[in-house]
């Protein structure tokens, strides 16, 4: 008997867990605006792109964007549920739907875009890898790194690139191979390998973290395209376009001019063009399944691409990088939004 | 009538055995319809055509010739015969280890015994991936840089990306060295049936071991002059960054195996120490009283005994020494964890497949080992008669 | 033809008491053991002085900066600042009193069990306890603010995945135990495939499948939690072990206890709940509380899955860039945490074997 009352009462432990079974269906919009809040894959170890501050907020430019589809959907930038995630474990985690949008550095890629069931939303981040190396090897070059140890971040596009680029510059290399880039840096830090290797803008990012950051130097060298962005499902239409418009309202706003200070005052502007993306003309808002002003709900708690760049890694942040590829096209870099029509 | 057979035993647990198989098919259906829904919805790519797919990223330490252009059967090929290394390795230590450690547990040496008990005691209290970590990260990231290596005779050399030490290269001299080694071993097998036929037969001792270590150095000595005497040897050496040449063991190898070897060893060294004890002392005596040193009491009478008692115990742990190693992949060491269910999976993306193709080789591993250690558990088996 | 020969007279033996006849005796007594007893004072010497050094001597416990920390020994300062986050993890500084008093009912629910003597109280209280420590913890219930899975970590968590692990495989373990030991053909064969399976792959293939592939198995929107996930993994790998066990136990019940029961009538749960298992359970648990040990150190596992337990937080904590090279006091530390843990565990399961032993004899 009393086993038996045991078990019972065990099951009924696991049933008030009540962890479980949140429901989800196809209709991902619907569902956030459900449970009120956006689950969303990023980092939350890379200066930058997602880190969580000494006061538990997460910040960076992927995480900005979670806040924006959390402005567009929800109204409120603040109504995120942020999942740390590991390279490992980042597309999974979006297959079995345990995040509504990954956000999280990670490359645009044709098998990635095809055969795993997911969308690439747009590209918040032109990047390309780099290496990072000890300024006391006295080295200039990556070609110079024949017979070099390399450390990087397992399960990402990065060890591929790494065999390629070795491979058609016959030079031999070790592999040290972790998987965070805490590890990573840890890595490098003690002298395991010569050499990091990483996206250019991680690279930066982890530099800061290193005890002396002037001891390192990135090489010159960009070995491949990483065109980062958000991902989300295969089969929610709607959901990917939100996403995909949420990015695009960003730039346009940069484009535009609009920013979240002068957002209000835009309102009452007369340009055709800011009209239509705030939702004073037109259908844009209701196309999406959204409000009319998603646009401008955006801007005003997230700001414009631009803003958010600069504020996350350009040069109001430690790592001051500089826009480079990630310039609008009129000044030019690669970010170009469709128009808001 | 119903009720009678309802009451029935045999019908009763044919009714719940029939409940038990439909429950688990519908379960299983469940799962399997499930399964290939969510697949397709999401356009995940199925089957094992992934193995014949190029796997595009490099692996450090393979025993066998990988390049980046080969194919994701070919690393989880590599992923496996890692696995097996560092089993092969763990297993050897932590039984030399185990076994020295339980014995001395029962010294009468005070000091000794309380040193081996606490060895026991503080290791086996602690989680093993914490001991992994911790000579990965503290203990032999200490070691110092390349150009700072601690040197032995420009031999050996130990630093913060591994242990080096020369390899003979493999030409004829070696190869003859190899066979003289394995010729002496079956000579002293040999020569050791004969002396335990003629102590059973005659009476007379025989001691085999002088004749043993003589053979084992005479015979490699011999085979050096036959084999053409000349043996190359590549020695590590520092060029660019790292060590070339000579053999190589990482830190993430040598961590590993590490902490298998001192984890296991405890439990080991527990089994050793209850086969012995549960030898009973009347056995202990009784050789006492025939006059038998300490040292043949403990040879011919309690190990034999002992032995058998800790068989079982210690096969379990060699098992679970083999299902531990997948640990690696906190240090990233590359066996099949690490690579197949870890790196493949990432470029692949198919879980079922990869996961399900890891799950099999541990169990087949495991059958594998216990079935041939049951095996020499039965023939060790005392034989009554 | 023996001729009588006079013994020399033997002198007096050595005194057998004192200390210095115990340092002869058991250290020195031949010149192999006196070796030993050299290399071991060596050893001890090699590793105790040092250590004692570093941890306590040259160590800092006061402040709460790294400039504290500059005498060159262990810097205890960083384990203080970062202790909360070892004992919590990211659970929300306001509600932490609710994890104090889970704590704090633990003592006394151990208390109380001195007191009481009918065991189906015990285990009602027992679980009473869980499921009034699981709604405190989680919160959304009675007022309480809800507090995310994803905050849950540190000792707690590792303590709440051991916990929920041994008492959710449990049952499932005693119904596989009894399968395997059934004369039911199918019964059999199911429950002797789970257990050898289970037992044949590592846990973190399971923790892998249970993570990755589980979400798989159920419908499109049917998603669970991490932290669930991972208790599931746990509990099927454990009710394997554990039904290992309880058949060690059964199977040294005698058979005269079965036909007793099988003779005044008893049906085969009758039977086994009330006559064989409560005996089988008592000679299996010395080993089930080795398998509660072994569980609790598997919990580390759970970080290579992304759970932030005890191990992972000291790792992330030595990870933060302001603290950067105070790894080797975390390490220790968690060392110290789990040794605890682990030893009086194993101290507790030997004790409870002596217990036992003396009833079965």
């Amino acid at each position: 008997m009393i086993y038996s009352k045991l078990a019972k009462i065990s099951l009924a432990t696991i049933a008030v867990l009540g962890l479980g079974a949140t429901s989800l269906n196809a209709d991902t919009l619907s569902e956030v605006q459900k449970q009120g809040f956006v689950k969303c894959g990023v980092d939350g170890g890379l200066p930058g792109f997602s880190e969580v501050g000494s006061d538990g907020v997460y910040k960076g430019i992927d995480v900005d964007l979670c806040r924006a589809v959390a402005a567009a959907t929800l109204g409120d930038a603040k109504k995120v549920k942020y999942v740390a995630l590991n390279a490992k474990e980042r597309l999974t985690a979006l297959q079995s739907g345990e995040i509504d949008m990954l956000s999280r550095n990670t490359t645009w890629t044709e098998t990635r875009d095809t055969s795993l069931g997911l969308k690439f939303a747009g590209v918040n981040y032109y990047d390309g890898q780099g290496f990072m190396v000890t300024k006391k090897l006295g080295v200039k070059s990556a070609k110079e790194l024949d017979g070099a140890s390399i450390c990087l971040q397992t399960g990402t596009t990065t060890e591929l690139n790494v065999a390629d680029y070795f491979r058609t510059n016959k030079m031999k290399y070790k592999l040290v191979s972790y998987d965070t880039n805490d590890q990573v840096l840890k890595g490098y830090e003690s002298g395991r390998c010569d050499v990091l290797t990483s996206d250019q803008s991680q690279l930066y990012g982890l530099r800061i973290k290193l005890e002396k950051p002037n001891d390192s130097i990135v090489l010159p060298e960009v070995i491949s395209k990483e065109p980062l962005g958000p991902v989300v499902r295969q089969g929610d239409d709607k959901w990917f376009n939100i996403v995909r418009w949420t990015y695009n309202a960003m730039l346009t706003a940069e484009e535009t001019g609009v920013t979240s200070a002068n957002v209000d005052a835009m309102l009452k502007t007369t340009n055709p063009d800011i009209k239509r993306l705030l939702g004073v003309e037109g259908q844009m808002g209701e196309n999406l399944g959204l409000k009319k002003d998603f646009a401008y709900t955006i801007i005003k708690q997230v700001g414009n691409y631009g803003e958010s760049f600069e504020r996350t890694v350009g040069m109001g942040s430690p790592l001051k990088i500089a826009r480079g590829y990630n310039a609008l096209w009129n000044a030019g870099g690669l970010q170009y939004a469709p128009p808001f029509r | 009538m119903l009720i009678t057979l309802l009451r029935n035993p045999k019908v009763r647990g044919f009714i719940f055995q029939f409940l038990t198989v439909i429950g688990l098919v519908a379960f299983l259906w469940y799962i399997g319809i499930n399964t290939v829904a969510n697949i397709e919805q999401r356009g995940i790519q199925t089957g094992f055509g992934f193995l014949n797919g190029t796997a595009g990223f490099g692996i450090d330490q393979s025993p066998i010739s990988y390049s980046e252009e080969d194919t994701h059967g070919r690393v989880f090929l590599v992923g496996l015969l890692n696995t097996l290394i560092i089993a092969f390795v763990g297993i050897v230590f932590s039984t030399i280890v185990g076994v020295i450690i339980g014995i001395l547990r029962l010294s009468k040496n005070w000091l000794i015994a309380k040193l081996a008990r606490g060895y026991i005691d503080f290791f086996r209290n602690i989680p093993l991936l914490l001991q992994i970590l911790f000579w990965y990260n503290v203990v032999l990231r200490a070691m110092p840089s390349p150009k700072q290596s601690y040197n032995f005779y420009d031999m050996f050399f130990i630093n913060n990306r591994g242990l080096y030490f020369p390899l003979p290269a493999y030409n004829i001299t070696f190869y003859t060295i190899l066979g003289s080694l394995v010729v002496a071993l079956l000579a002293t097998i040999v020569l050791n049936a004969w002396a335990n036929k003629r102590k059973e037969t005659k009476g007379e001792d025989f001691i085999v071991i002088p004749w043993a270590i003589g053979m084992f150095i005479i015979f490699p000595f011999i085979a050096y002059f036959l084999g053409g005497s000349h043996l190359d040897f590549s020695y590590p050496e520092l060029r660019g960054f790292n060590f070339k040449g000579g053999k190589t063991l990482s830190p993430e190898f040598l961590a590993l195996a590490f902490a298998l070897t001192i984890y296991t060893a405890t439990f080991i060294a527990e089994a050793v120490r209850s086969g012995i004890e549960a030898v009973s002392h009347g056995q202990k005596e009784a050789a006492a009283s025939m006059g038998m040193s300490n040292y043949q009491s403990l040879k011919l009478v309690i190990l034999p005994q002992a032995i058998r008692i800790s068989i079982p115990p210690i096969i379990n742990q060699y098992l679970n020494l083999i299902k531990n190693s997948s640990l690696a992949t906190a240090v990233g060491y590359p066996e099949i964890v690490t690579v197949f269910a870890g790196t493949s999976l990432n470029q692949v993306g198919q879980a079922i497949e990869i996961i399900s193709m890891t799950m099999l080789v541990y169990l087949v591993i495991s059958l594998v080992v216990s079935a041939v250690l049951n095996w020499f558990n039965h023939k060790m088996k005392i034989k009554e008669r | 033809m023996a001729i009588f020969q006079k013994v020399e007279t033997r002198t007096a033996p050595s005194s057998t008491k004192g200390f210095s006849y115990w340092i002869k005796y058991n250290l020195f007594s031949t010149p192999l053991n006196a070796a030993l007893t050299l290399l071991g004072i060596a050893i001890l010497f090699w590793i105790i002085p040092p250590f004692i050094k570093w941890a306590y001597i040259n160590a800092d416990f006061q402040g709460s900066t790294r400039e504290d920390c500059n005498s060159g020994g262990a810097c205890w300062v960083f384990i203080r600042m970062k202790i909360d986050m070892f004992m919590y993890g990211f659970y929300p500084s306001v509600e932490r009193w609710r994890v104090n008093t889970i704590y704090g009912l633990f003592f006394i629910l151990m208390g109380s069990f001195k007191f009481l003597k009918s065991p189906w109280i015990k285990v009602i209280l027992m679980h009473v306890y869980f499921i009034a420590g699981f709604i405190l913890v989680r919160g959304d219930m009675f007022g309480l603010e809800y507090v995310p899975t994803d905050k849950w970590g540190g000792l707690m968590l590792t303590i709440l995945v051991a916990a929920v692990g041994i008492v959710s495989a449990f049952p499932i373990g005693v119904i596989l135990a009894l399968g395997r030991q059934s004369n039911l053909p199918i019964i059999k064969s199911v429950s002797v495939t789970y257990i050898e399976f289970i037992r044949g792959v590592p846990l973190i293939t399971i923790l892998f499948m249970s993570s990755i592939i589980l979400p798989l198995f159920f419908p499109e929107g049917v998603t669970f939690d991490k932290l669930l996930r991972a208790l599931i993994g746990i509990a099927m790998f454990e009710a394997a072990y554990i039904a290992e066990n309880i058949r060690g136990g059964l199977q040294s019940i005698p058979k005269g206890q079965y036909e007793a029961a099988d003779a005044i009538g008893f049906s085969y749960w009758q039977k086994m709940f009330l006559i064989i298992l409560p005996q089988a359970l008592k000679v299996a648990i010395p080993n089930l509380v080795g398998v509660s040990i072994a569980l609790f150190q598997d919990t580390t596992l759970v970080l290579i899955i992304g759970l932030f337990d005890l191990l992972a937080m000291v790792r992330l904590s030595a990870a933060d860039s302001y603290w950067l090279g105070y790894e080797t006091e975390g390490y220790v530390f968690v060392t110290f945490i789990f040794w605890i843990f682990c030893y009086s565990m194993s101290n507790f399961s030997q004790k409870l074997e002596k217990r036992f032993n003396t009833n079965l004899r």
